[in-house]
């Protein structure tokens, strides 16, 4: 495609409206990265009323919260408890994960010049743009935003105010997802270049192929539930509203006959898998760089995509060990407890297959390689707690205790969020052709690693002795909480120190994008196919000439060879 | 973005252009968006008691939902047809039978508004009943894909057509294998709703 049959672009139609996968690629890890800053904004003031129950909020309160004099009241407490779990998983995390590494890594990395539906891919972005709008600007209704926490259980969710928008904003992120994953699914089985085989792709690329398909199969039934709890709420029907239910001291005027249980049902089906949709992107992602930067081929390929796509298939039928509380009875939670112990074994498969894959390599300590490091001790830490929820006798005391909430924001935060910083360092060189500061890298790892522990760490002491989540004091009329809740003022300095430690990285990207341009296209060594493109790929056709694979994609240190390194698209 | 391959061609090792691997997907999240749905009636079938779901059942009119299901067989057979035509290079037939099946899901809403504003005018409405609840739910869902697959459907019955068939007829008849299949299965979950709603 030469470049006289291209006209010249204007400023909106290239960088707004574009239908080219890098540039929406961006477009998703920019509208992302604010979302995760703006969701950590809304947790750090929960953790400050954690720490100083009553205290009025120093310098937003009185804005946020002037009728009470600047005081939050527990109300509010739930309203930042819904949407920073809403905003950090709907808006922030997966958007970033599948919608700015998916989309603007698999065309790179099978060789494509770009996504199979680059208008769809653009409708993509939009409907997540939008979907974020609704939910922002229901902070600003008369009603307020959601309060009924991410997991919206009936029957508070149908009579709270504010979940109306809530449920409005799920459609369209739920559509955005929907039409994600369709393109990089079929970008993946049609797109591949020539000579590129199944088991010569990137693991990232298998990767986000089954995360792609989690999302394509699990986001319709939300979509169902959420249709229905609409219903609820507008249509007046009891879909979710068991019979002689009394809401605020009066009995509720509906049919009744409905079942709540019916929701968590629907609720959970989606987001058991949703949970691995957001980790497998990061292992993904992790994959790629331990290869890199241990100079070894990646320890069981083959092993690492059976046990993801195994894991893609029992994550459809773990989703009821969220709900061994629920009185489901016995038989369920027998057979969903078995099944969350089979699950296990493949998340183990990756782990151990990862830390095998440092044996014996030579590794470069750099910033992506140290949040990728980070990443296994930390995800490790989040899998290994999770198992006694899974187990019901263990479940029942643990549940709905801060033993949860730090066991998946250990999955979540230096698991996921840490592959995350890892890929940003690790690609931020092709994607503008710039090296990231690597001494301004290490002053944000190093501060975010201890404090991410400082975090969660006291929330296992706490969950252990029976705190309960979802306080707006923190539970300070519990006997059993005076013991622990000391933790909490440790906590929130975590929380802030963490919140200070990502100054350098934002500061890096600024001074990082004003500088010179590097002509190496090429400046870990890397053998995976985006790295034979210019940095930044070309506009709309990415390679200069047609890409043909001849190798798998981690041939490294490959024996009487001159390098240590052999690209895929070397002949 | 001309450079995207298998846009129409085949590719050798999966036997399929973009678009129908896509449609095909699309369909499975539909498939699970119906399933999500279906799954919710059962379980609040057997919550219900005994004979709530009968009685509320036997408000519908069975002979209204025979005709719709006459009606969008029709439209299947005739979605088939024109995307036939469109083989066989007859673009005339082409847009005769796609305009049966405009005029078919046209049918199927006009009675289906008769259905709907029937009910209301005896005072039922979605809050009357856990059944009726998920009666308009579902058949409102499924009105709504009617809708949204009569939008394309019309699109491609006016002067675009013409334009898209001078320019590449193998684009327009892919184009129209894809929304057949979409329409085929909007039909399908009508051939479920069918018996679940009306019969059981």
């Amino acid at each position: 495609m030469s470049d006289n049959h291209h006209h010249e672009e204007n400023f909106f139609q290239k960088y707004i409206w574009s239908v080219d996968h890098k540039i929406i690629g961006i477009q998703y890890g920019i509208t992302s990265l604010l979302f995760l800053l703006f969701g950590f904004s809304l947790m750090a003031v929960m953790r400050y009323q954690l720490a100083y129950p009553e205290a009025v909020i120093p310098y937003i309160g009185e804005w946020f919260f002037s009728e009470s004099g600047g005081v939050m009241l527990p109300e509010n407490y739930n309203t930042l408890g819904a949407m920073h779990g809403t905003i950090m998983i709907f808006l922030g995390v997966v958007p970033l994960a599948v919608g700015a590494f998916g989309n603007y890594l698999v065309p790179l990395q099978v060789g494509a010049p770009d996504m199979a539906f680059p208008k769809l891919n653009a409708a993509s972005y939009w409907s997540y743009f939008v979907g974020g709008v609704v939910m922002m600007a229901s902070f600003f209704t008369p009603e307020g935003a959601a309060r009924s926490g991410w997991t919206s259980y009936p029957p508070l969710s149908i009579f709270e105010s504010g979940q109306t928008m809530w449920l409005l904003g799920m459609v369209f992120l739920i559509t955005s997802s929907l039409l994600g994953s369709m393109n990089i699914i079929v970008t993946i089985v049609q797109l591949r270049a020539p000579g590129l085989t199944w088991f010569r792709l990137p693991f990232f690329v298998w990767s986000q192929l089954v995360t792609s398909f989690l999302l394509i199969l699990a986001f319709p039934p939300l979509e169902a539930a959420a249709v229905l709890q609409l219903m609820d709420r507008i249509a007046g029907t009891s879909f979710f509203l068991p019979s002689g239910l009394v809401y605020a001291g009066s009995a509720v005027e509906a049919y009744g006959n409905g079942s709540p249980l019916l929701w968590q049902h629907l609720f959970w089906f989606l987001a058991h898998p949703e949970v691995y949709v957001l980790i497998l992107p990061a292992i993904g992602i992790v994959g790629e760089v331990l290869a890199n930067n241990t100079r070894k081929p990646l320890w069981g390929y083959k092993s690492l995509v059976y046990a993801i796509s195994f894991l893609g298939f029992m994550s459809f039928i773990v989703w009821a060990h969220h709900m061994f509380l629920t009185g489901m009875g016995q038989t369920m939670s027998a057979f969903f407890q078995l099944t969350t112990m089979i699950i296990s074994i493949p998340s183990v498969v990756v782990l151990t297959a990862f830390f095998i894959s440092l044996w014996g390599g030579s590794i470069r300590f750099n910033t992506p390689m140290l949040f990728a490091l980070a990443f296994l001790p930390m995800f490790g830490i989040g899998g290994l707690t999770g198992l006694p929820l899974g187990v019901a006798a263990s479940d029942i005391f643990l549940h709905d205790t801060y033993y949860v909430i730090g066991h998946f924001h250990y999955v979540v935060a230096p698991g996921t969020l840490f592959a995350l910083f890892a890929g940003i360092y690790y690609w931020f060189p092709k994607i503008t052709g710039r090296q990231l500061h690597e001494g301004m890298g290490k002053l944000h790892f190093y501060p975010s690693f201890l404090a991410m522990n400082g975090v969660f760490m006291p929330m296992f002491i706490q969950g252990l002795a029976g705190l309960s989540r979802r306080m707006y004091d923190g539970g300070q009329q519990y006997a059993h909480a005076s013991d622990v809740l000391h933790w909490n003022e440790f906590m929130t300095i975590s929380a802030f120190i963490l919140g200070l430690a990502q100054i350098p990285f934002i500061v890096n990207i600024f001074i990082t994008l004003s500088s010179k341009k590097s002509k190496d296209r090429n400046p870990w060594k890397a053998t995976t196919i985006e790295w034979s493109a210019p940095s930044p790929p070309l506009p709309h056709v990415n390679f200069e000439s047609a890409v043909e694979v001849h190798h798998g994609p981690y041939e490294y240190s490959v024996p009487g060879k001159d390098e240590d390194f052999c690209p895929q698209t070397t002949p | 973005m001309s450079s995207i391959p298998y846009i129409l061609e085949e590719r050798p090792d999966t036997g399929l252009n973009n678009a129908k691997l896509g449609i095909w997907i699309f369909l499975a999240s539909e498939v699970m968006l119906f399933g999500g749905l279906f799954s919710a009636y059962v379980f609040l079938r057997f919550a219900a008691p005994e004979g709530d779901f009968d009685y509320w059942g036997s408000k519908l009119s069975v002979p209204m939902a025979t005709f719709n299901t006459m009606v969008l067989i029709t439209s299947s057979v005739t979605m088939v047809m024109s995307w036939a035509s469109l083989k066989l290079q007859q673009f005339d037939k082409y847009k005769m039978y796609l305009g049966i099946t405009i005029l078919c899901a046209a049918a199927f809403l006009f009675v289906k508004y008769f259905e709907y504003t029937g009910k209301f005018h005896h005072g039922i409405y979605p809050s009357s009943s856990t059944f009726m609840g998920i009666y308009f739910t579902l058949t409102g869902l499924h009105v709504l894909h009617i809708i949204g697959g009569m939008v394309v459907l019309i699109f491609f019955w006016t002067k675009q057509a013409d334009k898209m068939w001078a320019e590449n007829q193998d684009l327009l008849a892919n184009r129209i294998e894809i929304i057949g299949l979409y329409w085929h299965f909007v039909d399908l979950v009508w051939i479920f709703l069918f018996p679940i709603l009306y019969l059981l």
